[in-house]
């Protein structure tokens, strides 16, 4: 349903462009989870602001392809990207009391971004804001509706958020980090509840975060991002199990583990790049342990591209050729 | 929007939300000079709207001449009121003013109306102007910003006054000739025009720089996820986030209209007699040269312009301490 081919975003500032997103691909079926993890930097914002089409032509630079059920939004207009915004394609923002106006009610916001996309009087969209607070697990509804954003507890903003983004039943959702700025028992409940007006709607779901715990709770197919780029796409499972690509492997190294075997976490070592400045190999070269094992120093001087193997995806050359070793333990 | 949840010291410590006006509110009650200069303001207001109750109440009428020896001396300074009708009295409770005779009290309260008339309609315009032209630079940044941008810089080189000072008559002279030529309409008119054009210029640029902070907020982001048109997403996003700056604006820009309507009728170029202004009744102290003889003819409207120009500008500073967030006062 939502395809993004080689997808890149260029800001421009006062030192040279800077690349945020280098070549992004991302497949998405109706129904189906994806989330999108990768550190700070990796372009995971970027992607989903991009399929939003939130950035201005004149602030950013744009190319490739964003692929809605057969429309390329990158060809909208604005007018008619906006009938695809709230009503095709919803958002979750990271913090909900900041985006959420704090002048208004929180059921007025939820009304107004109903009333966007449905000619009804103002007092059928007041019902409409009651009955999806009441979906989204609001006690009290009918009298919270007239609460200020900033009268909400964290996790209830977020619950009427939620309500905010899925009030036109859009069919598909991106999710910017929805539970970072939340407790961990809020976030459980967060996420129940995304997962279950999913399952309600059969809506898909971009799921943006940096946390795997999520990621492995949530998600099918997770989509691994770095320096702009899908380094590796696959099921949940393959991911966690057997991840090919050696930035994944880094990550999941440095994931603690219940078992508490080891005291200290692997670090991946170096710094994320610079995306003012790239590199023309591959983008993970000169953090990546396994480089060396690459002939020819290509992993320095050629991009890899992503190699598809049924479900699996990986960007790697030493994937490509088959010389990683097999263990998922990196590092020291 | 931290400003309605960092009020410590209510007297209720319940969890209520109070919208950011309601917090301003409370903090101008606890602030003396504020009310005081909040009922000023409000009984300058009220003056104007009674005017023609108070004046029937006194029993005159602005218009009416009383040129009499009985009231007006004729010999030694011709035109000057008579000791007991040049101060207030019980039949004139201003006196009375010297060459046409007409009651001040009455001219006073007439005049505040077309003083306030102008300076709140002047407001009304520079501030409409100013709030969309700003926020629709600011939030669109590019080439709409760079020309509303160019325009307020020239409006804001021009040589105001001298502008003003050439305006007015053309307008004047331009609108006497129509319907609306006759009466006191084309001098209110053009004093309104004019003040109102050439005051959107600074508030343009002060909102438009708020609204160059507020457009990088995310609830701007989240409310163009949900599809909100370019138009809503002014008027309903934006522009209330700087209600209490244009506010503050609004409230200093009331006392300059009033004396730049004051200075214009002082100049001659305003409102004219017989219909009364507070800058008319100077310029006709000024005209005759009758402040030498009868100085309190000058003082009246001079203070009522004090009082009313103070209590706006004190207004003005307490309404900006009350809807800054950050004051803890």
């Amino acid at each position: 349903m939502l395809s993004v081919k080689n997808l890149s975003v260029q800001f421009p500032t006062d030192d040279g462009m800077v690349a945020a997103l280098n070549g992004m691909d991302l497949q998405l079926h109706r129904g189906e989870t994806v989330g999108l993890v990768g550190e700070s930097g990796s372009g995971k914002s970027v992607t989903s602001q991009a399929i939003m089409g939130l950035f201005k032509e004149t602030r950013a630079k744009i190319s490739g392809e964003i692929t809605f059920e057969g429309t390329d939004l990158l060809a909208l207009s604005e007018d008619r990207m906006r009938t695809f915004r709230g009503k095709k394609i919803g958002m979750i923002f990271q913090d909900p009391l900041s985006a959420m106006h704090p002048f208004y009610t929180v059921g007025s916001q939820i009304a107004e971004a109903y009333r966007v996309h449905n000619k009804v009087s103002r007092k059928a969209a007041k019902q409409v804001a009651i009955d999806m607070l009441a979906r989204v697990g609001i006690p009290d509804p009918k009298k919270r509706v007239d609460n200020y954003p900033h009268e909400f507890s964290g996790g209830m903003r977020q619950r009427a958020m939620i309500a905010m983004a899925l009030v036109c039943e859009p069919e598909l959702l991106i999710a910017d980090e929805p539970t970072t700025a939340l407790d961990v028992t809020v976030q459980a409940q967060i996420l129940d509840l995304i997962s279950e007006l999913q399952a309600e709607t059969n809506s898909a779901v971009i799921f943006v975060t940096h946390d795997l715990g999520v990621v492995a709770q949530l998600c099918q197919r997770v989509v691994v991002m770095y320096g702009g780029q899908c380094v590796e796409q696959a099921s949940v499972r393959e991911i966690f199990t057997a991840p090919s690509h050696p930035y994944t492997r880094g990550l999941m190294a440095s994931m603690p583990h219940l078992s508490g075997e080891d005291d200290r976490l692997t670090p991946i070592p170096g710094s994320p790049p610079a995306l003012l400045d790239l590199p023309s190999g591959c983008i993970f070269a000169d953090r990546c342990e396994f480089a060396a094992l690459v002939p020819d120093n290509r992993c320095q001087n050629e991009r890899p591209q992503l190699l598809v193997t049924g479900e699996h995806a990986a960007r790697c050359h030493g994937h490509e050729m088959s010389l990683l070793p097999k263990t998922i333990k990196v590092g020291a | 929007m931290t400003a309605t949840a960092s009020t410590p010291t209510t007297a209720k410590p319940v969890a209520t939300g109070r919208s950011l006006l309601a917090t301003a509110w409370m903090r101008i009650r606890r602030s003396r000079i504020a009310m005081a200069s909040l009922a000023v303001v409000v009984g300058m207001v009220l003056f104007a709207i009674l005017a023609p109750v108070l004046v029937a109440i006194e029993g005159q009428d602005p218009n009416t001449t009383n040129t009499t020896p009985e009231v007006l001396d004729n010999f030694y300074t011709p035109g000057l009121p008579l000791p007991q009708y040049m101060y207030p009295s019980a039949e004139h409770w201003l006196g009375v003013e010297p060459g046409l005779g007409r009651d001040l009290f009455a001219r006073l309260a007439y005049g505040a109306r077309v003083s306030l008339v102008i300076a709140l309609l002047a407001t009304l315009v520079s501030v409409v102007l100013g709030t969309i032209l700003g926020a629709a630079a600011g939030y669109f940044g590019g080439k709409v910003d760079m020309v509303i941008s160019r325009i307020m810089d020239l409006f804001l080189a021009f040589p105001h006054l001298l502008l003003v000072l050439s305006i007015a008559p053309i307008l004047q002279s331009r609108l006497a000739g129509t319907a609306l030529g006759s009466g006191s309409f084309v001098p209110i008119a053009s004093l309104v025009i004019v003040l109102g054009f050439f005051g959107w210029a600074y508030l343009a640029r002060v909102v438009r720089g708020q609204v160059l902070t507020i457009r990088q907020q995310e609830f701007i982001d989240a409310a163009q996820s949900y599809g909100t048109s370019h138009r809503s997403m002014i008027f309903k996003q934006v522009i209330p986030n700087v209600t209490g700056v244009v506010l503050v604006y609004a409230t200093m820009m009331i006392p300059t209209n009033i004396t730049a309507e004051a200075a214009l009728s002082f100049l001659g170029v305003g409102v004219k007699d017989p219909t009364p202004s507070w800058g008319q009744m100077l310029n006709a102290a000024q005209a005759g040269n009758w402040y030498l003889s009868d100085p309190w003819f000058l003082a009246v409207p001079s203070i009522a312009l004090i009082i009313t120009v103070l209590a706006f500008n004190l207004l003005g500073d307490a309404l900006r301490d009350a809807l800054d967030p950050k004051s803890s006062r």
